[in-house]
């Protein structure tokens, strides 16, 4: 019985014409593959990126120095030196991150205190010389400067559920 | 017939049973005490073992049974005394319900701003309110806050976070005994603070940092700068004076950032001098020598090791054995001292010695181990300081005296100046040229009271009157318990110091009371011990000076201030056609000296030996990094040595080095200097300010910034003043040389020009003792 099954399925093509059903329907469906760099997957409002050290609408940087982050980077990719600025305030001198150690936890964003260092959705950069893996304090606050309002907006999001 | 029964107990104990536990402790101690010796732990804030009991934090809440009945409340530990038969429970529901609850109301006004204290990770609040307290507040009203107080350059303030235990207040007045401190207002408008807006000026006040259970009183040069969790804890020992204090070194990266006390109970219990706490600060200053160097041309060159010791070892081989003088500080290690010595004996000199700044060399006096150990100075019955600024020299032991003074000891004291004491003191104050007068007038009385003077004293015994006072003291010495004569520096810095150590010596052996003479430098029992003393025939210190050489070694030691005499070694120095120095700093005076510079580390940073009052023998590790391309002074003796082809430097590691340290017979001469009259005119009182004390102190800011570093000044007796037509703040020129401020001082007598060593002004002066003139400039 099974062999004249087969022998009929293959005399009339119907495996041939599945396939190729399956290739039509795919051929005339919605692609799937995204045009990277010119279009971008959505990213979730909790993704961990790069990082950035945020400043309060006053334009003060948030950072107070506690080091509650280079205690618990498990990478220790971050490196703090603190002293009091001029005005007699607890800051940071120092603040850098290694790019190549951090391991993208996210537990110096859940340790701050203040909300300063973050991790933002951008996720592509890159180094050209060596030595460009660690970045200081001030481009860190660069990159908060720039992203700010996008990292606001997905800290609003997120706010809900903590 | 039957044995008796085993567990007989001393009359003076009680039974008590904590937590399950059965145990004796002694009558009238607290429950916390004895919770505390058998490691049971009660959360506590307002106790401290060396501080009176407050009872005012309400921490220590235990549940209590007395008799079989509960005790209707809970009880404070740290105030409820011992009784036979009482139960305490710790951690019952009842204590566990008191305890947190008076952890709430502390942290009613608390501001929580724990990332931005510097406490935060070390601090006793918020490890009781995590072990005790409610996860969450629900205190929503408004908190206080509080004004902050400028403490000084030492403790910074941040008096919001005061939970108003009080240990500070107490420790100022019962420890320290400036009562700088106190409490104003009550209940919850009670405020610590001082009470007129001055900082503190207390030599020991650095340890209310320690007492303070939260973030209020933090170091003010370590402010912000580090996490206790990034810093790593070094046992070390104090190099400032001689008592030794035990300390740690917190590092980081290799370089000291703070300094806390080590407890110790026989040298410095559980305190720390500022002048040990904030020292470290001065082991980074900008002269600090990174990298060997050599004077070539008359133009300083940073260079490598291997060229800077073969220009040494040239230097050292160009002078003649008995041309070359070594210089060695009070301070430098018994391993170092060793290698000086060995380097000495290769070189074929004599000429070594360490005692830089006395100027009476007569008696050969080299420093000797206390005779009343620092343990039982506290509980002395009478004492007397002769020429001793005590709570500038060794402020820990001026301490201990304190606590004997307090517990009803009797002080007389005999000084050039009037000093600052802590505890009553029966003061003569005679000007510097009668000192040696008025000391043998108490060996006079010792004399008239019994006592056989020693045959070479007898004839200035005789010719001296024993005044009142001295007959007084003499009588009070004998008559206590026990007694401690201490010679202070001011005495045996003294031109005739030789005098005033045999007379000293005589008066204590007279009254059966230990002698005791503060060593000059940290470890100068130990280089004594060690040998760093002139040879057969070799010349002391001052005779070095006096009768220049051809080269010099010095090691660790700065000119001019390290020496008695400034200007003296100063142009000794300079006279000298090669200068080898061993330093960790580089200052203006020893470059235009030194012909090479060998960086050298200092005590922290090598690992030492170094011996205490106590004749105890401390073996510290290497707490921090050399800086730079510096080196332990021993390695770079040990180069040095090997390239000489010297005997005895053969050793592989520091192991071989110390079992062959041997420790020396000191021999001491006994003899005295000639007697001078007092001459016309004014003498120069020269003390050392007690933070300009060496190298390293001269370099601290935050010490140089206190009002106890008062900078250079004369100071005049209001008649001296008066006769010279002089008035505070007037400017004079200082023996030809240097324009100071005056200060017109009651404390000061007649005849005598007080001007502390050691400042950049004060160093090439005439030395103590000598004429001194002023010009109204």
């Amino acid at each position: 019985m099974n062999r004249i099954t087969s022998y009929f399925k293959s005399l009339l093509l119907i495996e041939l014409c599945k396939g190729l059903g399956l290739t039509m329907r795919y051929m005339f469906s919605p692609k799937y593959t995204m045009r990277y760099p010119m279009e971008h997957i959505p990213k979730s409002n909790r993704f961990r990126g790069l990082h950035a050290l945020r400043r309060y609408a006053n334009g003060e940087e948030r950072c107070i120095a506690c080091k509650l982050c280079e205690a618990v980077c498990p990478a220790l990719a971050i490196t703090i030196d603190s002293a009091p600025r001029e005005d007699g305030q607890r800051r940071t001198t120092r603040y850098d991150i290694d790019l190549f150690k951090c391991i993208y936890c996210g537990f110096c964003e859940e340790s701050c205190p203040v909300d300063s260092i973050v991790e933002t959705s951008v996720h592509e950069y890159h180094f050209e010389q060596r030595g460009e893996n660690v970045v200081t304090k001030s481009q860190l606050l660069a990159i908060g400067d720039r992203f700010e309002a996008d990292i606001a907006a997905a800290r609003a999001q997120d706010a809900a559920y903590r | 017939m039957s044995a008796q029964p085993a567990n007989e107990k001393a009359p003076d104990l009680v039974t008590i049973e904590i937590d399950g536990k059965s145990m004796d402790v002694p009558k009238g101690s607290m429950i916390i005490e004895a919770a505390d010796k058998a490691g049971i732990t009660i959360p506590r804030f307002c106790y401290h073992r060396k501080l009176s009991i407050a009872a005012n934090c309400r921490m220590c809440m235990v549940d209590v049974e007395m008799g079989g009945r509960p005790m209707p409340k809970p009880a404070p530990a740290c105030a409820t005394p011992v009784a036979d038969g009482m139960k305490v429970q710790t951690r019952s529901d009842k204590a566990l319900h008191a305890q947190r609850n008076v952890m709430e109301f502390l942290l009613i006004n608390h501001p929580l701003d724990c990332p931005i204290c510097d406490q935060g990770g070390e601090c006793e609040l918020q490890d009781v309110s995590l072990g005790y307290g409610r996860s969450v507040s629900r205190y929503t009203e408004r908190k206080r806050t509080i004004a902050d107080e400028n403490l000084g350059s030492l403790i910074a303030t941040e008096m919001t976070r005061c939970i108003q235990c009080t240990r500070c207040v107490r420790f100022m007045g019962e420890i320290a005994g400036t009562y700088e401190l106190g409490g104003m207002s009550r209940g919850d408008r009670l405020e610590i603070g001082t009470y007129i807006g001055k900082s503190i000026e207390s030599e020991i006040g650095g340890n209310i940092i320690d007492v303070c259970p939260v973030g209020a009183l933090t170091n003010k040069p370590f402010q912000f700068k580090a996490r206790a969790w990034e810093l790593i804890a070094r046992p070390s020992v104090a190099y400032h004076d001689a008592l030794g204090s035990n300390l740690w070194l917190h590092t980081r990266r290799g370089e000291v950032l703070r300094t806390v006390p080590r407890d110790a109970e026989a040298i410095n219990e559980c305190w720390l001098s500022d002048r040990d706490r904030y020292s470290h600060e001065g082991m980074y200053a900008d002269d600090r020598v990174l990298q060997p160097m050599v004077k070539r041309n008359g133009v300083w060159q940073e260079t490598d090791w291997d060229d800077a010791i073969s220009v040494a070892v040239e230097a050292l081989q160009a002078v003649n054995g008995d041309e070359l003088g070594m210089l060695v500080h009070g301070a430098t290690s018994n391993e170092e001292g060793e290698l000086l010595v060995r380097l000495a004996r290769g070189l074929n000199t004599q000429h070594v010695d360490h005692r830089l700044r006395q100027l009476d060399m007569a008696d050969a006096a080299a420093a000797v181990p206390f005779g009343t150990s620092v343990e039982d100075m506290s509980q002395v019955g009478a004492g007397l300081l002769i020429g001793s600024q005590l709570r500038f020299e060794m402020p820990l032991l001026h301490h201990r005296l304190r606590m004997a003074g307090k517990a009803g000891a009797k002080f007389f004291a005999i000084n050039p100046a009037k000093f600052d004491y802590t505890f009553d003191t029966a003061q003569t104050v005679v000007a510097p040229g009668q000192l040696v007068d008025a000391v043998l007038g108490l060996a006079r009385a010792a004399v008239d009271a019994g006592a056989t003077a020693p045959t070479a004293l007898v004839e200035a015994i005789n010719g001296a009157t024993a005044s009142d006072e001295a007959i007084q003291a003499f009588a009070a010495l004998k008559d206590a318990s026990s007694a401690v004569v201490v010679l202070g520096e001011a005495a045996a810095l003294h031109p005739q110091a030789s005098w005033l150590r045999a007379a000293a010596r005589f008066v204590a052996e007279a009254a059966g009371a230990g002698y005791n003479e503060l060593p000059l430098g940290a470890n100068a029992i130990g280089l004594a011990r060690t040998g760093v003393l002139p040879g057969q025939g070799g010349l002391d210190a001052q005779a070095m000076l006096a009768q220049p050489r051809k080269g010099y070694v010095l090691y660790g030691v700065e000119p001019p201030h390290d020496f008695a005499d400034g200007a003296k070694a100063l142009a000794a120095l300079k006279s000298a056609a090669h200068v080898v120095a061993f330093s960790a700093f580089a200052s203006d005076a020893l470059k235009d000296v030194a012909d090479v510079i060998l960086p050298i580390g200092l005590t922290p940073e090598t690992d030492a030996t170094l011996i205490n009052v106590d004749g105890k023998a401390q073996v510290l590790a290497a707490g921090a990094q050399v800086p730079g391309d510096g080196r332990p002074g021993w390695r770079v003796l040990r180069a040095v040595g090997g390239a000489l082809n010297l005997a005895g430097f053969e050793f592989d590691d520091l192991a071989g080095l110390r079992d062959a340290v041997a420790s020396h017979e000191i021999k001491t001469g006994g003899g005295l200097a000639e007697r001078k009259a007092a001459g016309e005119g004014l003498v120069r009182l020269a003390t050392l300010p007690i933070y300009r004390g060496d190298a390293v102190l001269r370099r601290a800011k935050a010490l140089n910034a206190h009002p106890l570093t008062t900078g250079a000044q004369v100071r005049l007796a209001p008649a001296e003043a008066e006769r010279l037509s002089l008035a505070d703040g007037d400017k004079v020129k200082v023996a030809d040389a240097q324009v100071l401020p005056v200060l017109v001082d009651a404390d000061v007598p007649a005849g005598t020009a007080w001007i502390e060593a050691a400042y950049a002004e004060t160093a090439t002066l005439p030395p103590y003792g000598a004429a001194i003139q002023l010009i109204k400039a």
